[in-house]
């Protein structure tokens, strides 16, 4: 047992730690191939220079950032695998349908137009290659659809039963799976979060540019698109979460009670948890500020229902666990003999809460001799660990409002003309840079750490689901990965520096000549 | 006959089909990485090699991704047993192959000689070491892999590592490699010039030639070799659950199907036939014909293969009632009917613009060419 717990944090950290890899490279991929093929746009319709100018330099970080989120996503593609074959075989069925529609239809139509989108300038016409572009960015976004359809299993398993003949859950439904509200709208949010990040990072290099004077028109143009691209994307960004979040209320109960601290219900009009100190063993929070009235329309969007707290769940869970043990032991009598018709029919008339005697065979193998204690102990574990979850979540939401206030002051400026009278604004942007990946990476804490102890909710737990490797192999693949992965991010940020330093100078060679550069020595006074 | 049979022998076909395809096509560009130090001699001779697959790699590359995500969907018990049992080996594969979209992207970013250098060393190695792999998983295919299944479907791999790099694996990943070392030359020849077309041309040949001799020893090694057959049980209608059957080794086993069909013996004959025929067309400056044929060879190799194990796809050596078969692997009816219309419908698709992709960027790439092009590697 010692090392079965051993083995499974050691794969949950392998997988935390390289999904949270991936996702540094993969938000801004999403958001600059849309802004990639925003400026290549204007650049068509307009004919101006400039903004081709302007799509080739950011496409050159564009791909300085593209390779790692290649690289890394070959991991991810395997690695539930590898980790996690128990998982793997007990969903296939259903998550694997995703991630297959997300080859045919995303990355094949993302990676062949990327080769032509970066070498192709020279030899497809303007509309062509704008073409190009728009196939880029739709390929992109296409694959944040797939992969939070299959997520969105993860966190609300729509459209599938369990079948005791094959031992793993089965699709009923695909379109179940894909319009699931979930996933839908994680979807929207976590594409228009890549959005941010993009609009974050360009409006922060241009300002590094415009306060050294270099690049000007060009970093004065990257600016005023980025930052109003941005203001859009983060009032939708603000406004998906709050639907995820009313989402969660109805189908992850725990994950929203971890959210918001909430460990007895909360009856109508209940405030909400500002800051607060969550205490797991005592099942309190040691110290809370609250906002009163807040929480029940901010999460129930209306005035009178209650939120359940920590303590109503567990007896939920206790007693789904209770009514799921008869389904296991009767799985078990199926298996010796498929034609046993009394335990299939006591199969059928419990195995919604197969997942919930799951929980308890941790403690027990034999689970119709669960004691009370063990039950309690399954119905403890269904809590996510609060204070982490809690703390993520607001670290992602004091990190959307801080980027909305930015981008709103950052069009107002550009809008007015009035950027250079603002250096202290121009200095800080550079710094805001990090802000939203730290909300992405915040983001998913929320999601996936506030959905354990489930690998899939309700279905399938986090402790059955790894692959049975030894402890031995799990540390050589976590060092592997760990060493090879900060090797990568050193060098990749080495290059990402030096060529936001060099900025879009080769493009000046080329057209020495261009009226633009001519405005530039009036940005002073402009 | 039984639409769920009839579901599960399709998606055998598009296992293979998806096979061939990342064969064929990552393997062309890992031929080009590992050869890329005999190709190019010189920094700039080398930068053209890079840049004849620079606009392509990454789209041929999703052969390899599309095919963790196809046998997900269509063979779960496959993707969750074989990547997991070959856990080693999936990280050498990985490892080596996370390096090679960084090879590409990054080598020509500094001028300075040592970092390009490196990056020449990552992309043979990332070049050499999947195709090996590769070819060893096919290898341990056919010998089988020590796993088994506890009562609610909890595999466990019983081997060490070392097993996985057996002398007939190696033999299949130096196979492997050579055919892509034939695919990747055929490649170089179809888009070089001058001394770089005159190297891909003698790689051709020496790579295609050592194809041809190991093809001929680990023919002779796997009908001497345990090969398996169902006894009991293995209904194709069934269930996919591998847990209901009888299965007995014996040697010479894997030879049954071509007993029982002489006519497949053609397959294997068909190697010999494209890889001459493709040697002697890249002699004769017919690069593309002897591409195409390259193709033809790697089809008929995992054909061969696919035929000598049908219906066993991953043998168990330890437990052999546990193997996976076609029929006791996939996934439901349900799953397999989605995934074929959408395969059907994206397929034609994707042939469609990535031929478009090759055509756009078609012509010759030579160290002056892309000496003043700011937007090559």
């Amino acid at each position: 047992m010692q090392e079965l717990d051993t083995v499974i944090e050691l794969s949950r950290t392998q997988f935390a730690a390289t999904a949270l890899y991936h996702y540094l490279f993969v938000p801004l991929t999403l958001g600059l191939s849309v802004l990639l093929a925003t400026m290549e746009t204007i650049y068509v319709i307009t004919g101006r220079d400039i903004y081709r100018q302007m799509t080739h330099f950011w496409s050159k970080l564009f791909a300085i950032n593209f390779a790692l989120g290649v690289a890394t996503g070959l991991t991810m593609e395997f690695e539930f695998g590898t980790n996690w074959s128990t998982y793997s075989h007990f969903v296939g069925d259903i998550f694997g349908a995703p991630l297959a529609i997300e080859g045919l239809m995303a990355f094949f139509l993302e990676s062949t137009f990327v080769g032509l989108m970066l070498f192709g300038w020279g030899k497809l016409s303007r509309g062509k290659h704008l073409l190009v572009t728009y196939m880029v960015a739709l390929g992109s976004n296409l694959s944040a659809l797939w992969i939070l359809v299959a997520n969105g299993y993860m966190q609300n398993p729509v459209g599938s039963v369990f079948n005791p003949d094959t031992m793993r859950m089965e699709l009923t439904s695909l379109p179940d799976l894909i319009f699931s509200p979930e996933a839908q709208a994680k979807f929207v949010h976590t594409s228009i979060a890549g959005y941010v990040t993009a609009a974050i990072f360009v409006v922060g290099i241009s300002a590094f540019y415009l306060l050294r004077r270099r690049h000007i028109e060009l970093a004065k143009r990257s600016f005023r698109v980025a930052a109003l691209f941005g203001v859009f994307a983060t009032v939708g960004v603000i406004s998906l979460g709050d639907a995820l979040g009313f989402i969660n209320g109805s189908a992850q109960p725990t994950k929203l009670a971890a959210m918001e601290g909430l460990w007895e219900t909360a009856e109508a009009p209940a405030g909400f948890n500002l800051i607060a100190w969550p205490n797991q063993e005592e099942k309190r929070n040691d110290f809370e500020l609250q906002v009163p009235y807040l929480l029940t329309p901010l999460v129930t969007h209306t005035f009178d229902e209650s939120i359940p707290g920590v303590s109503d769940l567990e007896v939920d869970a206790e007693a789904k666990i209770r009514d799921g043990i008869p389904a296991l032991t009767a799985l078990k009598a199926l298996r010796e003999n498929p034609d046993d018709a009394e335990a299939r029919a006591t199969f059928d008339a419990h195995q919604d809460n197969l997942g919930y005697a799951l929980l308890v065979q941790r403690y027990v193998e034999d689970v119709s001799q669960a004691t009370d204690a063990q039950i309690a102990k399954a119905a403890a574990d269904t809590i996510p660990p609060v204070a982490p979850v809690f703390w993520s979540f607001r670290v992602m939401v004091v990190a959307a409002f801080l980027m909305m206030a930015f981008l709103i002051l950052a069009v107002i400026y550009s809008l007015r003309g009035t950027l250079h009278r603002h250096n202290g604004f121009l200095r800080l942007a550079p710094w805001m840079i990090p802000v939203p990946f730290i909300a992405n990476e915040a983001g998913w804490i929320v999601a996936e750490l506030g959905r354990q102890p489930w690998t899939v909710y309700g279905q399938l737990p986090t402790w059955l689901s790894a692959s049975t490797h030894s402890v031995g192999y799990m540390i050589f693949s976590l060092v592997g990965f760990v060493l090879l992965y900060t090797l990568f991010i050193v060098i990749e940020m080495f290059l990402m520096v030096k060529f936001i330093r060099l900025g879009p100078s080769e493009d000046r060679r080329e057209s020495p000549v261009e009226p633009t550069q001519r405005h530039s020595s009036q940005w002073s006074e402009a | 006959m039984d639409p769920y049979i009839l579901l599960k022998v399709t998606w055998w076909v598009l296992l293979g089909v998806l096979l061939i395809g990342l064969a064929v096509m990552v393997g062309m560009d890992m031929g080009v990485g590992a050869a890329l130090r005999y190709l190019g001699r010189t920094d700039g001779e080398r930068r053209a090699v890079i840049n004849m697959i620079a606009p392509h790699w990454d789209g041929n590359q999703v052969w390899f991704i599309l095919g963790g995500g196809a046998v997900f969907a269509a063979w779960p018990t496959i993707y969750a047993t074989a990547f997991s049992g070959l856990y080693v080996v999936m990280l050498v594969l990985l490892w080596s192959m996370i390096v090679r979209p960084l090879g590409f992207e990054y080598r020509s970013k500094l001028p300075s000689d040592r970092w390009r250098g490196a990056w020449d060393w990552m992309l043979f190695v990332s070049g050499a070491v999947p195709m090996i792999v590769f070819g060893a998983a096919m290898g341990n295919m056919l010998q089988g892999v020590p796993f088994h299944f506890t009562w609610n479907m909890i595999s466990y791999y019983t081997g060490s590592f070392i097993t996985l790099f057996n002398p007939f694996a190696v033999l299949c990943g130096v196979m492997s490699l050579a055919l892509a070392l034939y695919q990747g030359g055929t490649m170089v020849m179809n888009r070089g010039t001058g001394v770089i077309r005159e190297r891909a041309c003698r790689l051709v040949t020496v790579a295609g030639l050592t194809a041809l001799a190991v093809f001929s020893i680990c023919g002779i090694w796997v009908s001497m070799m345990h090969g398996y057959e169902i006894t009991a049980g293995g209904d194709p209608a069934g269930p996919a659950l591998p847990l209901n059957k009888t299965v007995e080794t014996a040697s010479g086993a894997w030879l049954a199907n071509y007993v029982a069909h002489p006519a497949l013996w053609l397959v294997p004959a068909a190697v010999y036939l494209a890889v001459l025929g493709g040697i002697a067309a890249a002699r004769a400056g017919l690069s593309h014909l002897a591409w195409w044929l390259g193709a033809l060879a790697w089809a008929a190799t995992l054909v061969t293969l696919g035929a000598a194990m049908f219906p066993f796809l991953m043998p168990s050596s330890s437990e052999p009632s546990h193997s996976l078969t076609v029929w006791d692997a996939s996934s439901s009816l349900g799953t397999l009917g989605w995934m074929l219309a959408f395969t059907l419908v994206f397929i034609p698709i994707i042939a469609i613009y990535t031929s478009w992709a090759f055509w756009v960027m078609r012509g010759k790439v030579t160290p002056e060419s892309i000496a003043h092009d700011e937007h090559a590697y």
